[in-house]
């Protein structure tokens, strides 16, 4: 779940790092009022949850209250990549003596929070990263003990600040490192953190994603900010491929088939079981094969579910084939999943044999399964086929490795 | 009286399809809305046929060999 700047500003000053003073306004009169209150020359701020602020126009400046509401009123009306703001954010125009970069971000792979640290702030850390790698500290650090203030040095030394400035930066970042956590963050993001001509650090914009599935445990929080419990905030709006997902999984109670998720590939996923999509879908794509969407189908779908699932899949443009797999099921039923993805194939007037690239769900009645699989002539596998296997097979048989 | 779907066949005894008692017990008895039985006979909902879990209750809800459920990817055999 993503967060308006305005609500992680807001979350970065409760943590300790220092901020601008800025308000949220939603009317001209109140980006007026904000900009009194800050008494000074302000930047006007469109609150979208998207990129490219600047370059619509979102992002404007003004010297006195009287500007920021003139400026207020036409970027309040902007849309920006198809989303309207929520409102401004009213916001002290610093002057900077220099933009630095801090932000942390969970490390799938290493299953741990790396610390970020950059003296080239104000453009994308992945440019910078891939540019000038010698600009870019990182750490990884626990998800359970506090960042020490050794490993916090370490990351900011790493770019060569020393001195006074090593000194003022190392607090900001260990704050920096515990809200992440402290919040469940997915990603949060300081950039730029400006060094002031005092020699101070303020937090000059934030970005922040929180796990969707601990929203539950900040309640309080995301009430305090106003998040409502509907608002889904995802980074983009869903394609039709992934409203209809939902429609499929909303036609029947039993069963799930969730996170239907569009990608541009030509290999079609029925994947599922708990961790085993995600398993799956890093597996096809390792031996070369462009999925054309990610799902998670299990909970014991009923026929139709499965059967609603892969008649979508099959008939997304550009799908050629699809491979169906789960790790190894116990609640969800291999015979039923065989009945729903064959029936979709022949509703499409299609045949299973030619359609279904590989069907490797190994588990809860998979002997009834295999009988259904091979009067239709599927390749199918059982456990001693791994994941990864079935994953090669299934990119093999739609032309070998993708380009 | 049959009825075939894709993957699974229900047979219902037609000397039995007009029981209003045995109908509302097998419309009871399956977990997937495959027997309708509030017209006081047996109907079979064809569009739920292949729901089908292959749980034996209707067959324990009637008397025997009068309901068969039948796996047609199975060169028909007959569930016991």
């Amino acid at each position: 779940m993503r967060f308006f700047e305005y609500e992680a500003r807001e979350i970065v000053k409760r943590a300790g790092i220092p901020v601008t003073t800025f308000g949220f306004a939603t009317t001209p009169e109140e980006a007026r009022r904000a900009a009194e209150e800050i008494g000074g020359p302000v930047v006007i701020k469109s609150q979208v949850l998207t990129g490219g602020r600047m370059k619509a126009g979102g992002v404007q400046f003004a010297d006195t209250p009287e500007e920021a509401a003139e400026k207020a009123g036409p970027v309040l009306e902007l849309v920006i990549n198809g989303q309207e703001p929520r409102g401004v954010l009213v916001d002290t125009k610093a002057e900077v003596e220099q933009e630095y970069y801090a932000g942390v971000v969970w490390d799938g792979i290493r299953k741990q929070p790396v610390i970020l640290f950059s003296d080239m702030g104000g453009i994308d850390i992945e440019e910078v990263a891939e540019q000038h790698p010698d600009h870019v500290g990182r750490q990884h650090f626990s998800n359970i003990l506090p960042l020490s203030e050794f490993q916090a040095k370490q990351v900011v030394a790493a770019v060569g600040v020393t001195g006074p400035a090593l000194n003022k930066l190392v607090p900001i970042i260990k704050r920096l490192a515990q809200m992440f956590v402290d919040n469940d963050l997915t990603l949060c993001e300081i950039n730029p953190l400006g060094r002031m001509a005092d020699g101070s650090f303020v937090a000059l914009d934030a970005h922040m994603d929180m796990e969707n599935e601990a929203r539950a445990r900040h309640k309080a929080l995301l009430e305090e900010l106003g998040v409502g419990d509907d608002e889904t905030r995802e980074a983009r709006e869903p394609t039709a491929f992934e409203l209809a997902g939902e429609a499929v999984d909303n036609a029947s109670h039993r069963g799930v088939a969730g996170n239907v998720t569009e990608f541009d590939g030509n290999i079609g996923l029925v994947i599922g079981a708990g961790g085993g999509s995600l398993t799956l879908f890093d597996a096809v794509r390792k031996y070369g094969g462009k999925p054309a969407n990610y799902c998670e189908i299990g909970g014991n779908p009923s026929v139709e579910k499965a059967c609603g699932l892969a008649k979508l899949v099959l008939q997304k443009p550009g799908v050629e084939k699809i491979a169906v797999m789960m790790s190894i099921v116990s609640n969800t039923r291999v015979d039923i999943v065989a009945r729903g993805v064959i029936k979709a194939c022949l509703e499409l007037d299609m045949d299973p044999a030619e359609k279904i690239a590989i069907f490797r769900i190994p588990g809860a009645w998979e002997d009834e399964g295999f009988k259904i699989l091979k009067k239709y002539g599927v390749e199918y596998a059982d456990r001693s086929v791994s994941m990864h296997e079935a994953a090669e097979r299934a990119v093999e048989k739609i032309g070998g490795r993708a380009a | 009286m049959r009825t075939d779907a894709i993957f699974i066949g229900i047979q219902v005894d037609d000397a039995v399809a007009g029981d209003a008692e045995l109908a509302k017990r097998l419309d009871e008895a399956c977990p997937v809305d495959i027997y309708d039985g509030s017209e006081g006979v047996v109907r079979i909902r064809r569009e739920n046929v292949d729901e089908c879990v292959l749980c034996r209750l209707c067959l324990d809800a009637s008397p025997a060999e009068t309901v068969k459920v039948i796996k047609l990817y199975d060169g028909d055999a007959v569930l016991t």
